[in-house]
């Protein structure tokens, strides 16, 4: 085929993604477990980009995990959207920028099922008013903060520290990326690379120095399924998918997972924990876990932040084997520093994943 | 007797995600609950086409269709722009609407998800709240989530965080205006009114099997529904 033809298709799986002005509506699940991620990302906009990101005191959640756990009904978590357009409306701005996939998905869905069925919207702006007195407009462009940082990877290398690649043998970092189901599943135009070849995290892992691995299980799911781990009882699906990608990748001997849902870092990072103290087994090099990132803590590290402000010592696989591996410079007493003058630092039990 | 067919034509979500299925499995293929439970799309989508209120009130009543983690990844895949994924939520929905859903083990842990995810949503305006997640319940959030818990306001705040604070950051407190304004959501649109379906039909369940049932997460029949696994799910 000729490049231009390759060219002219691959323009199929591009997504329009606004340069500047953004209504920034943060995640549940990484608040709580990442928050250093959004910290990070925000700094990275703000300070390195220059670019406007507003955050509305008073949004809230979408509703995505209690929509996708059956209990939210669709016209709920419909409003509960209307009412965050509404906020953005209120501010000035059009420019729709979820740190959530959940919630990506959520509002890539509800804007296709009004698009389809333009009296649902009606209905929806009607319950808005009613509930509330406010009104809106849909969003003019609706991207995920993982495409943003896609978009700018190219500044981000030009600004950075550290690359990807392992400093003792110079070969870059052999990296798994894990997208989340509802960045491309649903809606595979909504994804750069749609769903067949996404390309919002290995256009990242290329651009800073590494090199993303193809294995059988790629674009499994990490097994969250929602009802399937909110549940003590059905955890066994969870565990079971995530134990299936990490046999997967294993022979291609990964040095790291980069991910850009909330939920998957958080899956993968505890079901490795899990599985060592089931089965005594671990899926990364010189009997280590496979570290797992969040793609706004790769950025940082690239960019030179120190680690334990990006939140690394909240991971329970420790990261420690791809910082010594790029050569980051950091002190491994402050990781567990809460920095309260005249107190003893206090360190978790057991950590050694 | 009601045509549950009709019914769920009712759901955006049925018209959405069921246009004429012609059963070539591909949905059955790629889900990852039909790799590990006793579970099959293809087969729910075609009970549910065949419109046999029977079948379909078997369907209601039953573990199936609870096994979905709703991934997506069938609307991927399938030739005819189904997405079995979708059905599954209008079936829930349904089934949690007549109260078949304390019929199956499955079903009965919808409590579980309203009484967690479903009530910090309206106290904190977050579908995760931290202190509600302890290794008690999450044991495989491991040591470090312990040392988090232990010390979180250090741990947050170091982290940029704005934690139980006034004006924007990371679980910052959503002002009461705006939780107001969530609840009459709520109350607007149906989801009060679902929690409270999920709440009086768990009540008859627990009365039925003598289970003592209160308002907290700390009862006989939460720590049932919320624990219990048969082994039968699996192939």
């Amino acid at each position: 085929m000729k490049l231009e033809g390759k060219k002219a298709i691959w323009s199929d799986y591009q997504k329009e993604i606004a340069d500047d002005r953004y209504f920034y509506v943060r995640s549940c699940v990484r608040q709580n477990f990442f928050p250093g991620s959004e910290t990070a990302f925000l700094k990275i906009m703000r300070e390195e980009l220059k670019r406007d990101v507003y955050e509305h005191p008073c949004h809230t959640t979408c509703t995505g995990i209690g929509y996708h756990g059956d209990i939210v009904p669709v016209e709920t978590a419909m409003t509960v959207v209307a009412r965050q357009f509404s906020l953005m409306t209120e501010a000035g701005y059009e420019n729709l920028l979820p740190s959530c996939i959940t919630s990506f998905g959520l509002y890539t869905e509800i804007l296709d099922t009004w698009h389809h069925f333009p009296e649902v919207e009606e209905k929806i702006k009607k319950q808005l008013k009613k509930a509330t007195g406010r009104e809106f407009s849909k969003p003019k462009n609706l991207a995920h903060a993982s495409d943003v940082i896609y978009k700018f990877r190219k500044e981000i290398a030009a600004k950075a520290k550290y690359k990807l690649i392992n400093k003792n043998t110079g070969e870059p970092l052999k990296v798994v990326d894990h997208i989340g189901c509802h960045y491309a599943k649903m809606f595979p135009s909504k994804g750069i690379g749609g769903a067949e070849y996404p390309y919002v995290l290995a256009g990242m892992v290329e651009e800073w120095g590494g090199r993303v691995v193809d294995y059988p299980e790629r674009r499994h799911c990490c097994g969250f399924g929602f009802r399937q781990y909110l549940v003590q009882a059905n955890r066994g699906f969870s565990i079971a998918c995530s134990k299936e990608k990490f046999e997967s990748m294993k022979p291609f001997k990964p040095d790291m997972i980069i991910t850009n849902c909330p939920g998957c870092p958080m899956f993968l990072d505890r079901w490795q924990y899990v599985i060592n103290e089931m089965e005594g087994k671990r899926y990364g090099q010189n009997g280590e876990g496979v570290p797992v990132f969040t793609y706004e803590e790769v950025a940082g590290l690239v960019l030179g932040y120190d680690p334990w402000d990006l939140g690394l010592q909240m991971h329970q696989t420790d990261c420690e084997p791809v910082l010594d591996k790029i050569g980051i410079d950091y002190d491994p007493d402050e990781k567990y520093n809460t920095s309260i003058p005249d107190e003893k630092t206090r360190i978790p039990g057991l950590v050694n994943v | 007797m009601e045509k549950y067919y009709d019914l769920l034509m009712q759901d955006i979500r049925f018209e959405e995600g069921l246009n004429a299925c012609m059963n070539c499995g591909v949905c059955t293929a790629i889900c990852p609950a039909a790799e590990f439970y006793n579970y099959d799309p293809r087969q729910i989508v075609d009970t549910v086409q065949s419109g046999d209120n029977d079948e379909i009130e078997k369907l209601l009543k039953s573990d199936t269709i609870w096994y979905c983690g709703e991934c997506m990844s069938c609307k991927t895949r399938c030739p005819r722009g189904n997405a079995p994924g979708l059905v599954i939520m209008a079936l829930r929905a349904l089934s949690q609407e007549l109260g078949f859903f304390v019929e199956s083990e499955k079903g009965r842990q919808q409590l579980a998800v309203k009484r967690t995810v479903g009530q910090w949503i309206l106290d904190h305006g977050y579908c995760l709240y931290l202190e509600g997640v302890g290794t008690d319940l999450h044991p495989e959030q491991g040591p470090v989530w312990d040392w988090i818990q232990d010390n979180y306001k250090e741990i947050f705040h170091r982290l940029g965080a704005n934690y139980q604070g006034e004006g924007p950051g990371i679980l910052r407190k959503i002002p009461e205006e705006a939780m107001e304004e969530i609840r009459k959501i709520f109350e607007v649109t149906g989801g009060n009114r679902r929690y409270e379906k999920i709440e009086f039909y768990s009540k008859k369940k627990a009365e039925e099997l003598n289970l003592e049932l209160d308002g907290s997460n700390d009862n006989e029949y939460f720590r049932y529904i919320y624990k219990t696994n048969n082994g039968t799910h699996t192939k």
